[in-house]
Protein backbone atom coordinates (compact mmCIF):
# COMPACT_ATOMS: atom_id res chain seq x y z
CA UNK A 1 0.00 0.00 0.00
CA UNK A 2 2.89 2.32 0.99
CA UNK A 3 4.27 1.54 -2.71
CA UNK A 4 1.46 2.62 -4.47
CA UNK A 5 0.21 6.03 -2.86
CA UNK A 6 4.46 6.71 -3.22
CA UNK A 7 4.01 6.28 -7.06
CA UNK A 8 0.67 7.85 -7.93
CA UNK A 9 2.08 11.91 -7.78
CA UNK A 10 4.73 10.26 -10.11
CA UNK A 11 2.19 8.11 -12.46
CA UNK A 12 0.11 10.99 -12.54
CA UNK A 13 3.12 13.60 -13.42
CA UNK A 14 4.42 10.44 -16.09
CA UNK A 15 0.78 10.77 -17.77
CA UNK A 16 1.05 14.41 -17.95
CA UNK A 17 4.70 14.60 -20.09
CA UNK A 18 3.38 12.04 -22.45
CA UNK A 19 0.57 14.06 -22.91
CA UNK A 20 1.89 17.33 -23.27
CA UNK A 21 3.37 16.90 -27.12
CA UNK A 22 -1.06 16.02 -28.37
CA UNK A 23 -1.90 18.85 -26.03
CA UNK A 24 0.54 21.09 -27.63
CA UNK A 25 0.02 20.19 -31.13
CA UNK A 26 -4.10 20.19 -30.80
CA UNK A 27 -3.25 24.10 -29.17
CA UNK A 28 -1.52 24.85 -31.93
CA UNK A 29 -3.63 24.10 -34.60
CA UNK A 30 -6.81 25.66 -32.98
CA UNK A 31 -4.46 29.27 -32.34
CA UNK A 32 -3.75 28.77 -36.05
CA UNK A 33 -7.49 28.49 -37.46
CA UNK A 34 -8.56 31.24 -35.07
CA UNK A 35 -6.20 33.63 -35.88
CA UNK A 36 -6.44 32.52 -39.90
CA UNK A 37 -10.55 32.83 -39.47
CA UNK A 38 -10.44 36.58 -37.51
CA UNK A 39 -7.42 37.79 -39.77
CA UNK A 40 -7.96 36.70 -43.30
CA UNK A 41 -10.89 38.21 -44.47
CA UNK A 42 -13.17 34.67 -45.33
CA UNK A 43 -16.62 34.97 -43.98
CA UNK A 44 -17.69 33.00 -40.67
CA UNK A 45 -20.57 31.22 -42.93
CA UNK A 46 -17.34 29.65 -45.03
CA UNK A 47 -15.09 29.44 -41.90
CA UNK A 48 -16.05 29.88 -38.55
CA UNK A 49 -13.73 30.60 -35.66
CA UNK A 50 -13.22 27.93 -32.75
CA UNK A 51 -14.20 30.33 -30.32
CA UNK A 52 -17.58 30.95 -32.61
CA UNK A 53 -17.96 27.22 -32.62
CA UNK A 54 -17.39 26.81 -28.99
CA UNK A 55 -19.64 29.81 -28.25
CA UNK A 56 -22.44 28.49 -30.44
CA UNK A 57 -22.31 25.20 -29.01
CA UNK A 58 -23.21 26.61 -25.57
CA UNK A 59 -25.78 28.90 -27.27
CA UNK A 60 -27.48 25.53 -28.99
CA UNK A 61 -26.39 23.23 -26.47
CA UNK A 62 -30.13 22.18 -25.62
CA UNK A 63 -30.24 21.03 -29.44
CA UNK A 64 -27.21 19.41 -29.36
CA UNK A 65 -27.80 16.97 -26.39
CA UNK A 66 -31.05 16.30 -27.73
CA UNK A 67 -29.80 15.44 -31.54
CA UNK A 68 -26.60 13.54 -29.73
CA UNK A 69 -28.77 11.15 -27.22
CA UNK A 70 -30.78 9.38 -30.28
CA UNK A 71 -26.54 9.19 -31.91
CA UNK A 72 -25.37 7.64 -28.84
CA UNK A 73 -28.88 5.24 -28.29
CA UNK A 74 -27.81 3.87 -31.85
CA UNK A 75 -24.28 3.53 -31.13
CA UNK A 76 -24.26 1.67 -28.11
CA UNK A 77 -27.17 -0.38 -29.13
CA UNK A 78 -25.68 -1.10 -32.89
CA UNK A 79 -22.31 -1.97 -31.43
CA UNK A 80 -24.20 -4.14 -28.62
CA UNK A 81 -26.05 -6.59 -31.30
CA UNK A 82 -23.16 -6.56 -33.23
CA UNK A 83 -20.86 -7.49 -30.55
CA UNK A 84 -23.14 -10.38 -29.16
CA UNK A 85 -23.66 -12.07 -32.88
CA UNK A 86 -19.82 -11.20 -33.64
CA UNK A 87 -19.28 -13.31 -30.17
CA UNK A 88 -21.68 -15.59 -31.19
CA UNK A 89 -20.24 -16.48 -35.04
CA UNK A 90 -16.83 -16.68 -33.43
CA UNK A 91 -17.91 -19.83 -31.19
CA UNK A 92 -19.75 -21.05 -33.94
CA UNK A 93 -16.38 -20.83 -36.39
CA UNK A 94 -13.93 -21.96 -33.84
CA UNK A 95 -15.91 -25.65 -33.24
CA UNK A 96 -16.81 -25.96 -36.97
CA UNK A 97 -14.09 -24.56 -39.59
CA UNK A 98 -16.16 -25.53 -42.61
CA UNK A 99 -18.64 -22.22 -41.78
CA UNK A 100 -15.78 -20.18 -41.78
CA UNK A 101 -15.40 -20.93 -45.32
CA UNK A 102 -19.09 -20.65 -45.89
CA UNK A 103 -19.50 -17.18 -44.00
CA UNK A 104 -16.15 -15.51 -44.38
CA UNK A 105 -17.30 -14.45 -48.05
CA UNK A 106 -20.40 -13.19 -47.09
CA UNK A 107 -19.32 -10.62 -44.52
CA UNK A 108 -16.27 -9.83 -46.66
CA UNK A 109 -18.73 -8.56 -49.42
CA UNK A 110 -20.44 -7.05 -46.91
CA UNK A 111 -17.27 -4.89 -45.71
CA UNK A 112 -17.02 -3.70 -49.50
CA UNK A 113 -20.47 -2.32 -49.50
CA UNK A 114 -20.39 1.75 -50.17
CA UNK A 115 -22.21 3.06 -46.79
CA UNK A 116 -23.26 6.27 -48.90
CA UNK A 117 -25.06 3.84 -51.17
CA UNK A 118 -25.95 1.36 -48.70
CA UNK A 119 -27.16 4.07 -45.96
CA UNK A 120 -30.16 5.72 -48.15
CA UNK A 121 -31.08 1.84 -49.15
CA UNK A 122 -31.98 0.66 -45.40
CA UNK A 123 -33.44 3.65 -44.33
CA UNK A 124 -35.73 3.15 -47.21
CA UNK A 125 -36.45 -0.32 -46.30
CA UNK A 126 -36.57 0.07 -42.33
CA UNK A 127 -37.95 3.58 -42.40
CA UNK A 128 -36.62 6.17 -39.85
CA UNK A 129 -36.82 4.98 -36.63
CA UNK A 130 -33.89 3.49 -34.58
CA UNK A 131 -33.82 -0.42 -36.99
CA UNK A 132 -31.69 0.87 -39.59
CA UNK A 133 -29.08 2.59 -37.21
CA UNK A 134 -28.54 -0.04 -35.46
CA UNK A 135 -28.65 -2.38 -38.56
CA UNK A 136 -25.79 -0.02 -40.37
CA UNK A 137 -23.76 0.39 -37.11
CA UNK A 138 -23.80 -3.52 -36.92
CA UNK A 139 -22.85 -3.56 -40.29
CA UNK A 140 -19.54 -1.47 -40.33
CA UNK A 141 -18.87 -3.05 -36.67
CA UNK A 142 -19.57 -6.40 -36.74
CA UNK A 143 -17.07 -8.13 -39.15
CA UNK A 144 -14.15 -6.19 -37.74
CA UNK A 145 -15.16 -8.16 -34.33
CA UNK A 146 -15.37 -11.16 -35.73
CA UNK A 147 -12.44 -11.34 -37.11
CA UNK A 148 -10.32 -9.99 -33.88
CA UNK A 149 -11.99 -12.53 -31.81
CA UNK A 150 -11.54 -15.62 -33.93
CA UNK A 151 -7.75 -14.19 -34.82
CA UNK A 152 -7.48 -14.34 -31.35
CA UNK A 153 -8.66 -17.84 -30.47
CA UNK A 154 -6.23 -19.13 -33.24
CA UNK A 155 -3.43 -16.91 -31.10
CA UNK A 156 -3.28 -19.42 -28.15
CA UNK A 157 -0.36 -21.15 -27.45
CA UNK A 158 -0.21 -24.40 -28.85
CA UNK A 159 1.16 -26.13 -26.09
CA UNK A 160 -1.06 -24.41 -23.54
CA UNK A 161 -4.07 -26.67 -25.65
CA UNK A 162 -1.88 -29.68 -25.63
CA UNK A 163 -1.06 -29.49 -21.67
CA UNK A 164 -4.72 -28.82 -21.16
CA UNK A 165 -5.72 -31.99 -23.70
CA UNK A 166 -3.32 -34.11 -22.04
CA UNK A 167 -5.14 -33.10 -18.19
CA UNK A 168 -8.11 -34.15 -19.70
CA UNK A 169 -10.00 -31.87 -20.78
CA UNK A 170 -12.67 -31.78 -23.51
CA UNK A 171 -12.82 -29.05 -26.43
CA UNK A 172 -14.93 -27.05 -24.74
CA UNK A 173 -13.04 -26.87 -21.65
CA UNK A 174 -9.84 -25.95 -23.40
CA UNK A 175 -11.50 -23.12 -25.38
CA UNK A 176 -13.03 -21.08 -22.07
CA UNK A 177 -9.96 -22.23 -19.79
CA UNK A 178 -7.34 -21.27 -22.63
CA UNK A 179 -8.86 -19.89 -26.18
CA UNK A 180 -11.03 -17.06 -24.68
CA UNK A 181 -8.91 -15.87 -22.30
CA UNK A 182 -6.14 -15.57 -25.25
CA UNK A 183 -8.63 -14.00 -27.20
CA UNK A 184 -8.69 -10.74 -25.15
CA UNK A 185 -5.73 -8.47 -26.21
CA UNK A 186 -6.91 -8.82 -30.01
CA UNK A 187 -10.69 -8.42 -29.03
CA UNK A 188 -9.96 -5.49 -27.61
CA UNK A 189 -8.02 -3.88 -30.44
CA UNK A 190 -10.56 -5.02 -32.36
CA UNK A 191 -13.41 -3.36 -30.02
CA UNK A 192 -11.14 0.00 -29.69
CA UNK A 193 -11.11 0.05 -33.73
CA UNK A 194 -14.86 -0.93 -34.11
CA UNK A 195 -15.83 1.98 -31.38
CA UNK A 196 -14.74 4.57 -33.98
CA UNK A 197 -16.40 2.99 -36.69
CA UNK A 198 -19.60 2.77 -34.70
CA UNK A 199 -20.11 6.35 -34.05
CA UNK A 200 -19.21 7.45 -37.51
CA UNK A 201 -22.07 4.03 -39.06
CA UNK A 202 -24.61 5.93 -36.65
CA UNK A 203 -24.17 9.01 -38.14
CA UNK A 204 -23.97 8.21 -41.52
CA UNK A 205 -27.54 6.45 -41.12
CA UNK A 206 -28.86 9.56 -39.45
CA UNK A 207 -27.60 11.76 -42.45
CA UNK A 208 -29.58 9.32 -44.54
CA UNK A 209 -32.92 10.03 -43.16
CA UNK A 210 -33.93 10.44 -38.97
CA UNK A 211 -35.79 12.64 -37.08
CA UNK A 212 -33.45 13.50 -34.73
CA UNK A 213 -29.68 12.89 -34.11
CA UNK A 214 -26.05 14.13 -35.19
CA UNK A 215 -26.62 13.35 -38.60
CA UNK A 216 -29.35 15.10 -39.23
CA UNK A 217 -28.70 17.70 -37.61
CA UNK A 218 -25.25 18.05 -39.20
CA UNK A 219 -27.50 18.07 -42.56
CA UNK A 220 -30.28 20.88 -41.49
CA UNK A 221 -27.23 22.86 -39.92
CA UNK A 222 -25.34 22.97 -43.55
CA UNK A 223 -28.70 23.09 -45.13
CA UNK A 224 -29.08 26.75 -43.42
CA UNK A 225 -25.53 28.14 -44.12
CA UNK A 226 -24.26 27.67 -40.41
CA UNK A 227 -21.26 25.55 -40.36
CA UNK A 228 -20.80 26.85 -36.98
CA UNK A 229 -23.03 24.09 -36.39
CA UNK A 230 -21.73 21.59 -38.27
CA UNK A 231 -18.49 21.98 -36.49
CA UNK A 232 -20.44 22.09 -33.22
CA UNK A 233 -22.12 18.76 -34.03
CA UNK A 234 -18.91 17.41 -35.10
CA UNK A 235 -17.55 18.41 -31.96
CA UNK A 236 -20.19 16.56 -30.03
CA UNK A 237 -19.18 13.08 -31.83
CA UNK A 238 -15.56 13.83 -31.34
CA UNK A 239 -16.24 13.86 -28.02
CA UNK A 240 -18.53 11.05 -27.83
CA UNK A 241 -16.12 8.79 -29.86
CA UNK A 242 -12.70 9.59 -27.49
CA UNK A 243 -15.04 9.14 -24.57
CA UNK A 244 -16.23 5.55 -25.95
CA UNK A 245 -12.80 5.01 -26.99
CA UNK A 246 -11.13 5.90 -23.39
CA UNK A 247 -13.92 3.49 -21.60
CA UNK A 248 -12.51 0.57 -23.98
CA UNK A 249 -8.78 1.37 -23.03
CA UNK A 250 -10.39 1.32 -19.05
CA UNK A 251 -12.27 -1.95 -19.62
CA UNK A 252 -9.05 -3.63 -20.99
CA UNK A 253 -6.89 -2.40 -17.68
CA UNK A 254 -9.66 -3.87 -15.70
CA UNK A 255 -10.29 -6.86 -17.37
CA UNK A 256 -6.31 -7.84 -17.87
CA UNK A 257 -4.21 -7.04 -15.05
CA UNK A 258 -1.12 -9.02 -15.94
CA UNK A 259 -0.72 -7.18 -18.96
CA UNK A 260 0.08 -3.56 -16.76
CA UNK A 261 2.12 -6.01 -14.03
CA UNK A 262 4.12 -7.76 -16.74
CA UNK A 263 5.36 -4.19 -18.36
CA UNK A 264 6.13 -2.69 -15.01
CA UNK A 265 9.67 -2.98 -13.25
CA UNK A 266 9.21 -4.88 -10.33
CA UNK A 267 12.70 -5.49 -9.26
CA UNK A 268 12.35 -9.34 -9.71
CA UNK A 269 13.35 -9.13 -13.47
CA UNK A 270 11.56 -10.82 -16.25
CA UNK A 271 14.17 -13.39 -16.89
CA UNK A 272 16.83 -15.85 -15.36
CA UNK B 1 7.81 -54.92 -12.92
CA UNK B 2 7.78 -52.15 -15.56
CA UNK B 3 5.08 -49.45 -15.49
CA UNK B 4 5.08 -48.29 -19.16
CA UNK B 5 6.09 -50.52 -21.27
CA UNK B 6 6.56 -49.40 -25.45
CA UNK B 7 6.54 -52.09 -28.00
CA UNK B 8 7.66 -51.80 -31.45
CA UNK B 9 5.71 -48.54 -31.27
CA UNK B 10 5.78 -46.65 -35.02
CA UNK B 11 4.46 -42.87 -36.50
CA UNK B 12 4.83 -41.60 -39.65
CA UNK B 13 3.10 -38.15 -40.65
CA UNK B 14 1.90 -38.49 -43.94
CA UNK B 15 4.59 -40.50 -45.47
CA UNK B 16 7.50 -39.23 -43.64
CA UNK B 17 8.78 -41.73 -41.09
CA UNK B 18 9.08 -39.87 -37.67
CA UNK B 19 9.44 -42.86 -35.03
CA UNK B 20 10.74 -46.15 -36.72
CA UNK B 21 10.67 -48.70 -33.99
CA UNK B 22 10.31 -47.33 -30.35
CA UNK B 23 10.70 -50.27 -27.40
CA UNK B 24 10.89 -49.29 -24.08
CA UNK B 25 10.03 -49.31 -20.77
CA UNK B 26 9.32 -47.32 -17.30
CA UNK B 27 9.79 -48.74 -13.87
CA UNK B 28 8.04 -47.58 -11.14
CA UNK B 29 10.02 -45.16 -9.09
CA UNK B 30 12.01 -44.97 -11.55
CA UNK B 31 13.91 -41.63 -13.72
CA UNK B 32 13.72 -42.41 -17.58
CA UNK B 33 15.60 -40.30 -19.96
CA UNK B 34 15.28 -40.70 -23.66
CA UNK B 35 18.12 -38.55 -25.45
CA UNK B 36 18.38 -37.70 -29.12
CA UNK B 37 19.13 -35.18 -31.53
CA UNK B 38 16.80 -31.76 -32.02
CA UNK B 39 13.66 -33.16 -34.67
CA UNK B 40 14.13 -36.98 -33.92
CA UNK B 41 10.51 -37.12 -32.93
CA UNK B 42 10.87 -37.06 -28.72
CA UNK B 43 7.98 -35.04 -28.75
CA UNK B 44 5.92 -36.93 -30.96
CA UNK B 45 6.56 -39.48 -28.65
CA UNK B 46 4.80 -37.44 -25.92
CA UNK B 47 1.99 -37.10 -28.76
CA UNK B 48 1.04 -40.70 -28.87
CA UNK B 49 1.22 -41.08 -24.80
CA UNK B 50 -0.91 -38.37 -23.96
CA UNK B 51 -3.35 -39.44 -26.91
CA UNK B 52 -3.04 -36.03 -28.84
CA UNK B 53 -1.57 -37.91 -31.96
CA UNK B 54 -2.08 -42.09 -32.64
CA UNK B 55 0.43 -44.27 -33.91
CA UNK B 56 1.39 -48.22 -34.61
CA UNK B 57 2.36 -50.35 -32.20
CA UNK B 58 1.25 -51.59 -28.90
CA UNK B 59 1.19 -49.11 -25.48
CA UNK B 60 0.98 -51.16 -22.58
CA UNK B 61 0.74 -48.96 -18.36
CA UNK B 62 0.50 -51.26 -15.67
CA UNK B 63 0.13 -54.46 -18.22
CA UNK B 64 -3.12 -53.15 -19.02
CA UNK B 65 -3.45 -51.28 -22.89
CA UNK B 66 -2.92 -47.91 -22.61
CA UNK B 67 -6.27 -46.14 -23.63
CA UNK B 68 -7.28 -44.13 -20.88
CA UNK B 69 -4.36 -41.36 -21.56
CA UNK B 70 -5.54 -38.93 -19.21
CA UNK B 71 -5.32 -40.98 -16.45
CA UNK B 72 -1.72 -42.19 -16.26
CA UNK B 73 0.71 -39.06 -16.96
CA UNK B 74 1.09 -35.68 -15.90
CA UNK B 75 2.35 -33.98 -19.00
CA UNK B 76 5.13 -30.90 -18.53
CA UNK B 77 5.74 -29.06 -21.78
CA UNK B 78 8.76 -27.55 -23.69
CA UNK B 79 8.24 -24.14 -22.68
CA UNK B 80 5.93 -23.73 -19.26
CA UNK B 81 2.76 -23.50 -20.75
CA UNK B 82 1.98 -20.84 -17.82
CA UNK B 83 -1.26 -18.77 -18.81
CA UNK B 84 -0.37 -15.12 -18.64
CA UNK B 85 -3.87 -13.84 -17.23
CA UNK B 86 -4.16 -16.19 -14.03
CA UNK B 87 -2.31 -15.92 -10.95
CA UNK B 88 0.57 -18.62 -9.80
CA UNK B 89 -1.90 -19.91 -7.58
CA UNK B 90 -4.85 -20.52 -10.39
CA UNK B 91 -1.65 -22.06 -13.07
CA UNK B 92 -0.78 -24.28 -10.27
CA UNK B 93 -4.07 -25.72 -9.72
CA UNK B 94 -5.23 -26.03 -13.65
CA UNK B 95 -5.12 -29.47 -13.77
CA UNK B 96 -6.61 -30.45 -10.77
CA UNK B 97 -9.79 -28.17 -11.86
CA UNK B 98 -9.45 -29.87 -15.05
CA UNK B 99 -10.29 -33.04 -13.18
CA UNK B 100 -13.27 -31.35 -11.47
CA UNK B 101 -11.64 -30.68 -7.75
CA UNK B 102 -13.04 -27.41 -6.70
CA UNK B 103 -11.54 -24.17 -6.55
CA UNK B 104 -10.85 -24.33 -2.78
CA UNK B 105 -9.86 -27.82 -1.88
CA UNK B 106 -7.58 -27.71 -5.20
CA UNK B 107 -5.78 -24.44 -3.88
CA UNK B 108 -5.59 -25.92 -0.35
CA UNK B 109 -3.45 -29.46 -2.16
CA UNK B 110 -1.23 -26.66 -3.89
CA UNK B 111 -0.32 -24.30 -0.97
CA UNK B 112 2.07 -26.89 1.28
CA UNK B 113 4.15 -27.50 -1.94
CA UNK B 114 5.15 -23.82 -2.51
CA UNK B 115 7.61 -24.22 0.12
CA UNK B 116 9.37 -26.97 -1.57
CA UNK B 117 9.36 -25.48 -4.59
CA UNK B 118 10.53 -21.98 -3.54
CA UNK B 119 7.81 -20.23 -4.82
CA UNK B 120 6.63 -19.17 -1.37
CA UNK B 121 5.40 -15.32 -1.78
CA UNK B 122 4.81 -15.51 -5.11
CA UNK B 123 1.38 -17.34 -5.12
CA UNK B 124 -0.72 -13.92 -6.25
CA UNK B 125 1.71 -13.08 -8.66
CA UNK B 126 1.38 -13.35 -12.44
CA UNK B 127 3.65 -15.44 -14.45
CA UNK B 128 5.38 -12.05 -15.79
CA UNK B 129 6.71 -11.28 -12.81
CA UNK B 130 8.66 -14.39 -12.40
CA UNK B 131 12.13 -14.92 -13.80
CA UNK B 132 12.73 -18.19 -16.03
CA UNK B 133 13.70 -20.32 -13.22
CA UNK B 134 10.38 -19.99 -10.99
CA UNK B 135 7.94 -19.91 -13.85
CA UNK B 136 9.83 -23.57 -14.54
CA UNK B 137 9.23 -24.83 -11.03
CA UNK B 138 5.42 -23.36 -11.11
CA UNK B 139 5.05 -25.58 -14.14
CA UNK B 140 6.62 -28.54 -12.28
CA UNK B 141 4.33 -27.90 -9.69
CA UNK B 142 1.15 -27.83 -11.70
CA UNK B 143 2.54 -31.12 -13.30
CA UNK B 144 2.92 -33.02 -9.87
CA UNK B 145 0.20 -31.86 -8.25
CA UNK B 146 -2.20 -33.61 -10.18
CA UNK B 147 -1.09 -36.84 -8.82
CA UNK B 148 -0.74 -39.12 -12.02
CA UNK B 149 1.36 -42.30 -11.85
CA UNK B 150 3.27 -40.96 -14.10
CA UNK B 151 5.16 -37.17 -15.05
CA UNK B 152 6.41 -36.52 -18.85
CA UNK B 153 8.73 -33.83 -18.84
CA UNK B 154 9.68 -32.46 -22.75
CA UNK B 155 12.55 -30.57 -22.81
CA UNK B 156 11.87 -28.73 -19.48
CA UNK B 157 14.87 -26.46 -19.19
CA UNK B 158 15.62 -26.69 -22.51
CA UNK B 159 14.83 -22.48 -22.80
CA UNK B 160 16.78 -21.37 -20.02
CA UNK B 161 20.02 -20.02 -19.49
CA UNK B 162 22.76 -22.27 -18.53
CA UNK B 163 23.34 -21.14 -15.31
CA UNK B 164 19.46 -21.73 -14.33
CA UNK B 165 19.08 -24.62 -15.82
CA UNK B 166 21.98 -25.91 -14.11
CA UNK B 167 20.31 -24.97 -10.75
CA UNK B 168 17.14 -26.42 -11.80
CA UNK B 169 18.87 -29.91 -12.61
CA UNK B 170 20.12 -30.03 -9.10
CA UNK B 171 16.84 -28.65 -7.53
CA UNK B 172 15.23 -31.60 -9.82
CA UNK B 173 17.27 -33.96 -8.50
CA UNK B 174 17.33 -33.38 -4.95
CA UNK B 175 13.15 -33.44 -5.31
CA UNK B 176 12.96 -36.62 -7.24
CA UNK B 177 15.13 -38.14 -4.10
CA UNK B 178 12.38 -37.27 -2.03
CA UNK B 179 9.27 -38.21 -3.94
CA UNK B 180 10.33 -40.89 -6.20
CA UNK B 181 8.28 -40.00 -9.13
CA UNK B 182 8.41 -42.29 -11.51
CA UNK B 183 9.47 -40.00 -15.19
CA UNK B 184 10.25 -39.82 -18.59
CA UNK B 185 12.47 -36.72 -19.57
CA UNK B 186 12.98 -35.87 -22.78
CA UNK B 187 16.07 -33.91 -23.48
CA UNK B 188 18.80 -33.36 -25.78
CA UNK B 189 21.52 -32.78 -23.14
CA UNK B 190 23.46 -35.64 -22.35
CA UNK B 191 24.51 -34.33 -19.31
CA UNK B 192 21.07 -33.16 -17.67
CA UNK B 193 20.11 -36.96 -18.72
CA UNK B 194 23.30 -38.68 -16.61
CA UNK B 195 22.96 -36.24 -14.26
CA UNK B 196 18.78 -36.98 -13.41
CA UNK B 197 17.91 -40.48 -15.30
CA UNK B 198 18.41 -44.17 -14.12
CA UNK B 199 18.44 -44.95 -17.56
CA UNK B 200 18.97 -43.62 -20.89
CA UNK B 201 17.33 -44.53 -24.00
CA UNK B 202 19.35 -42.94 -27.21
CA UNK B 203 17.36 -42.47 -29.96
CA UNK B 204 18.40 -41.75 -33.84
CA UNK B 205 18.21 -38.90 -36.02
CA UNK B 206 14.72 -39.50 -37.86
CA UNK B 207 12.88 -41.90 -38.42
CA UNK B 208 13.89 -42.68 -34.47
CA UNK B 209 15.05 -45.65 -33.44
CA UNK B 210 15.93 -46.41 -30.08
CA UNK B 211 19.88 -46.92 -30.75
CA UNK B 212 21.11 -47.63 -27.08
CA UNK B 213 20.01 -48.21 -23.97
CA UNK B 214 22.44 -46.98 -21.19
CA UNK B 215 22.34 -47.56 -17.26
CA UNK B 216 23.75 -44.83 -15.05
CA UNK B 217 24.96 -46.10 -11.94
CA UNK B 218 26.21 -43.20 -10.38
CA UNK B 219 25.08 -43.04 -6.98
CA UNK B 220 22.66 -41.02 -5.38
CA UNK B 221 22.52 -38.09 -4.07
CA UNK B 222 24.10 -36.92 -7.29
CA UNK B 223 27.10 -35.03 -6.76
CA UNK B 224 27.32 -31.99 -8.98
CA UNK B 225 30.75 -32.15 -9.87
CA UNK B 226 29.96 -36.26 -11.08
CA UNK B 227 29.83 -34.73 -14.70
CA UNK B 228 33.95 -34.68 -14.41
CA UNK B 229 34.24 -38.33 -12.49
CA UNK B 230 35.76 -41.22 -14.63
CA UNK B 231 32.66 -42.67 -15.03
CA UNK B 232 30.08 -40.15 -15.87
CA UNK B 233 33.02 -38.56 -18.37
CA UNK B 234 33.19 -42.20 -20.22
CA UNK B 235 29.32 -42.07 -20.48
CA UNK B 236 29.09 -38.47 -21.69
CA UNK B 237 31.85 -39.92 -24.40
CA UNK B 238 29.73 -42.98 -25.24
CA UNK B 239 26.70 -41.32 -26.06
CA UNK B 240 28.38 -38.77 -27.63
CA UNK B 241 30.34 -40.93 -29.88
CA UNK B 242 26.80 -42.88 -30.63
CA UNK B 243 25.09 -39.28 -31.40
CA UNK B 244 27.90 -37.85 -33.15
CA UNK B 245 28.83 -40.75 -35.16
CA UNK B 246 25.66 -42.57 -36.21
CA UNK B 247 26.34 -46.56 -37.08
CA UNK B 248 23.92 -47.72 -40.26
CA UNK B 249 21.14 -49.83 -38.11
CA UNK B 250 21.93 -53.27 -37.77
CA UNK B 251 19.22 -53.99 -36.07
CA UNK B 252 18.41 -54.31 -32.15
CA UNK B 253 17.13 -56.94 -30.42
CA UNK B 254 16.27 -55.87 -26.99
CA UNK B 255 12.90 -57.51 -26.53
Amino acid sequence: MLASSSTRPRRVAGFLAKSAPAVISVGLLLVTWELYANHSGIKPTILPAPSRVLEQAILNRGALIDNAIPTIRATLLGFACSLSAAFVFSVLVDFFQPLRRALFPVFIVSQTLPLVAIAPLVVLWFGFGLAPKILLVALVTFFPMLVALVQGYEATEAEIGQMLRAMGAGRWRVFVLARLPSALPYFFAGLRISITYAVVGAIFAEYAGAAKGLGIYMLNAKNNFRPDLVLAAVAVSAVLTLVLFGLTVLLQRIAMPWERVGREPSGKGRRG
Amino acid sequence: MSRLELRHVRKAFGGLDVLADISLSVGAGEFVSILGPSGAGKSTLFQLLTGAEHGAGEMFFDGAPLDDHGRHFAFMPQRDALMPWRRIIDNTTLGLEVQGVGRKAARARVAPLFAEFGLVGFERHFPAQLSGGMRQRAALLRTVVQERDMLLLDEPFGALDALTRAALQRWLEQMWRHHRWTALLITHDVREALYLSDRIYVLSARPARIVREIKVPLPRPRDPTAAAAPLASALEAEILDILLNPQPFKGHDDD
